[in-house]
């Protein structure tokens, strides 16, 4: 059994935090720098270059990249083999959000839901658990912007549409969403679970790595098919057109009731923010 | 694409000439305002009661700053996604807003109330909240204060770059999604 200390975690999420909101994460960068090279439209090229503009002042200043420093959402994977010390672990990690929004300038998004009134403090963070072997705490950080999320579906497919209308759901919703999650945007898409797991799946697809490939080469393909489809639709950057609508997309695929077929379509803007720390 | 510097407040004179693509840098003062704060407002209008400024040649800034640093005058500010303000804009646009800036698209109305009240739609890059704020010179918060981040602030701003997205005659800037390059019929 190891220990780990509250104050550890507290710690540790509050610079998460600050860093997510003012560092562009380097496979990001490389996407803009990328898609920058290949678009041949000049407004696609002058939005690109001003994000990357962007991306340099919010490193040199520690201004955040957007002035939403989204809702904290938070992936955790407890070892079997620790003990949390000190206080309990939601708590710690909502203090740590309570601290790194406070102290890094980062706007408070949280409010209620009927009355708006604004919590305050950017807390409570929706964190996912996850029970896993090994003596580490692994904590993913993710702030996710309004605007993209509110582009985003989850929809309960008939088996028989198969993954002919999963590409058809997911197109027709990039498609209607437009200009309005800043693209180019990522799109993590969840099949299969439940209705409520298809979206956490969908979410956590979002943590990968831009370049990444996914270990199934089945499902690799098809992300790459997604890919393409969407960046023929000639969305662009900020809807104005041009070569690339999306950075990329990833699927997280797993077993679901034989009555179903759940489809969580999260939408992300380019403003991918998200670090991780493993304790 | 023709490119134009100007002052608030915006005449129509201002913004007849102008045409969806063309570029603009604004110069003066702008008034943030997103969901909470339109809905305060348009009670204020509905209770008869005088606005936290003058719409006339105005323009509206969708936009809630992050916290201003020591030594800034505001945080990241750029624009937030407009068509939720599209139930409001209307309104305002017939009582002499002259511009809104946001990102993304508007809705049938408010599209129609800019050409009614030659009035524009302008866009700013979203997610360059940190470029952005180079541009505003000045910020103060001017109405309900309760709201945060989404306060009505009144803010100087110089050369702002704004990109006209819709014009007063109608047009849009926006690419139509070509569902049948992407596969779908």
């Amino acid at each position: 059994m190891r220990t780990i200390q509250t104050t550890e975690i507290v710690d540790a999420v509050a610079a998460m935090c600050i860093k997510g909101n003012t560092e562009l994460p380097a496979d990001v960068r490389a996407k803009l720098e990328q898609a920058m090279a290949e678009e041949t439209s000049l407004s696609a090229k002058e939005v690109l270059r001003q994000l990357l503009e962007n991306a340099d002042l919010a490193m040199n200043t520690k201004l955040p990249l957007c002035q939403d420093c989204g809702l904290a959402v938070l992936f955790v994977e407890v070892g079997d083999d620790i003990r949390i010390e000190g206080g309990n672990l939601r708590e710690a990690i909502d203090e740590g959000v309570r601290i790194g929004y406070g102290d890094g300038f980062l706007r408070k998004s949280a409010c209620d839901p009927l009355t708006r009134a604004n919590t305050g403090d950017g807390t409570p963070a929706v964190i996912h658990f996850d029970f896993v072997p090994g003596d580490t705490l692994k904590i993913s950080y993710m702030a996710k912007g309004g605007g993209a999320e509110n582009m985003s579906r989850v929809t309960m497919l008939a088996p028989a549409q198969g993954w002919q209308g999963i590409k058809e759901f997911v197109i027709n919703r990039v498609a209607e969403a437009g200009p309005n999650p800043c693209p180019p945007t990522i799109i993590g898409i969840g099949i299969g679970g439940t209705f409520e797991h298809a979206a956490k799946i969908a979410k956590k697809s979002l943590l990968r790595k831009l370049d990444d490939t996914h270990p199934d080469p089945a499902i690799a393909a098809k992300e790459k098919e997604l890919e393409d489809a969407l960046n023929a639709l000639g969305i662009g950057p900020m809807g104005l057109g041009g070569k690339t609508t999306v950075l990329g997309v990833k699927i997280t695929m797993e077993p679901c009731h034989l009555a179903s077929l759940p489809l969580a379509v999260n939408v992300q803007c380019h403003s991918q923010r998200h670090e991780e720390v493993i304790l | 694409m023709a490119e134009y510097k100007l002052n608030t407040p915006l005449t129509d004179e201002d913004i007849a000439q102008l045409k969806a693509g063309d570029v603009v840098f604004l110069t003066g003062f702008i008034y943030s305002a997103r969901d909470a704060a339109h809905k305060k407002l348009v009670d204020l209008l509905d209770e008869g009661k005088e606005l936290p400024f003058d719409l006339k040649g105005a323009a509206i800034y969708y936009v809630g700053p992050s916290p201003a640093p020591p030594g800034r005058p505001i945080g990241a500010a750029g624009p937030t996604t407009s068509y939720r303000m599209d139930s409001y804009a209307p309104r305002l646009y017939s009582l002499g807003l002259k511009a809104s800036i946001g990102k993304g698209k508007r809705n049938a109305e408010t599209r129609q109330a800019m050409q009614d009240h030659t009035a524009v739609y302008f866009g700013a890059t979203g997610g360059a909240g940190a470029l952005l704020s180079n541009s505003i010179v000045e910020s103060n918060i001017i109405a309900f204060d309760e709201l945060g981040p989404e306060a009505v602030r009144e803010m100087k701003v110089k050369d702002f770059p704004l990109l006209v997205i819709n014009d007063s005659h109608g047009n849009e800037l926006y690419a139509v999604p070509d569902l049948k390059a992407a596969g779908i019929e």
